[in-house]
């Protein structure tokens, strides 16, 4: 029981700290000051919630494992967060909708997680969600923004809506962790989660005049270990310093 | 020997390093102190889940007991989640000192952060003639705003709950 606690901790962390760190490579090449810090600002708020996941996870002494051991010191396929989280940084659009996307799917999936029988993750989805109301509501103000903007940015926000939307469906492909341990109260239900998230993302792109996708095929594996290319460039850079100078601490 | 209320006292010294004049007491992140004799067990809540603040305020409270010779733990404790509720009215008294606009109740909280007009007030003239800039500012609890009177940029501390 406490291994599947375990898995399912470090998928629920992985998710935020790959696309935390995916924010953070904006850092002083955000489009502007203002979205630059606010992109900075919700990694840093993700960062802290995938250390209470890591530390709660550690707490189960499996195998010894440290909070560091974890974030730092797996491979590629060890790594259980979705493709959507891993994709690049290119044109802002795809920042945004990811970023909305992932948001509308974190904000549903901590509702349900503050229900949790497991008391510390109930408590950390707790904490957690009140941070993430508040990315929520940039990342939808930005889609507004840039599908009733512009023909271009419209145009944009619409072609980064069309690729991203296949690789957010995976984020409800549920794992037989997720499946037992919902059985068991533990785990959120992605059914539910994915009916809130269909309706509210229909509903902000309906008011961005963009348009929701017919597709239905999800682009899957993360949360099986088998990632795009990006991961491993991700990781060389994660991974540097505890790589460089092993067992270092701050 | 000591009580918790002397440990809180001795605790009053213990600021926010990012906000210097607010004590760790006034901004309600002290959740609870066990004394039994010299050990001292304080117990704290995280503002925001990353402010790096944290390992600050838990470095200081340590030196702080350690000087007044106690042996002193701390935990952090997450539940129940802060609220910016717990600032108490000498703390918002403080952050307005400072030039940082006190949290607002929930509900205007929201249409400040929505982009509506007077609801904050400046912390430098007074007037509620102000716009905000950012809903994100220079830490995780603050969002930018600038005054439309006195043209003064400055900090709003966020509402949460």
């Amino acid at each position: 029981m406490e291994q599947k606690i375990y898995d399912y901790l470090l998928q629920l962390g992985d998710n935020s700290m790959i696309l935390g760190h995916r924010l953070s490579e904006l850092c002083g090449h955000g489009p502007n000051l203002e979205t630059d810090i606010a992109l900075t600002n919700i990694s840093l708020d993700l960062f802290g919630q995938v250390r209470h996941y890591f530390q709660y996870a550690a707490k189960l002494g499996i195998k010894g494992k440290t909070e560091d051991d974890i974030a730092f010191l797996r491979y590629a396929h060890e790594y259980k967060n979705c493709l959507l989280v891993e994709q690049p940084n290119t044109d802002f659009a795809y920042i945004i909708v990811r970023q909305f996307f992932y948001d509308v799917y974190h904000l549903h999936l901590l509702h349900d997680l503050v229900e949790s029988s497991d008391k510390q993750i109930s408590a950390i989805a707790n904490k957690s969600l009140k941070e993430v109301k508040y990315h929520s509501r940039f990342s939808s103000q930005w889609i507004k923004r840039l599908g009733d903007g512009t023909e271009e940015s419209h145009r944009r926000a619409q072609v980064a809506v069309d690729y991203l939307q296949p690789y957010a469906l995976e984020l409800f492909d549920a794992t037989p962790v997720e499946e037992e341990l919902l059985d068991q109260g533990i785990a959120a239900d992605l059914t539910s989660v994915k009916k809130k998230w269909l309706h509210q993302v229909e509903q902000t792109l309906k008011d961005a005049t963009l348009t929701y996708p017919t597709n239905e095929f999800s682009h899957a594996g993360g949360k099986k270990g088998v990632h795009t290319e990006h991961l491993g460039f991700i990781l060389s850079d994660l991974q540097y310093m505890q790589r460089a100078y092993p067992n270092m601490a701050w | 020997m000591a009580t918790a209320a002397d440990i809180l006292t001795y605790l009053k010294e213990v600021k926010d390093p990012e906000i210097p004049v607010l004590a760790i007491e006034d901004l309600g992140v002290i959740r609870d102190i066990e004394v039994n004799d010299k050990k001292v067990h304080v117990q704290i809540t995280p503002t925001y889940s990353g402010c790096p603040a944290m390992d600050m305020i838990e470095v200081e409270i340590k030196a702080t007991l350690q000087e007044k010779g106690f042996e002193p733990s701390v935990e952090l404790v997450l539940s129940p989640a802060w609220t910016t509720d717990w600032i108490t009215p000498a703390g918002r008294a403080a952050l307005e000192e400072y030039g940082v606009a006190a949290p607002l109740d929930e509900s205007a909280d929201k249409r400040a952060l929505m982009g509506a007009a007077h609801e904050v007030r400046c912390t430098n003239c007074g007037s509620d003639n102000t716009q905000m800039v950012s809903q994100f500012g220079s830490t995780a609890c603050k969002a930018l705003f600038k005054c439309m009177d006195c043209h003064e940029p400055f900090d709003y501390f966020k509402c949460l709950k």
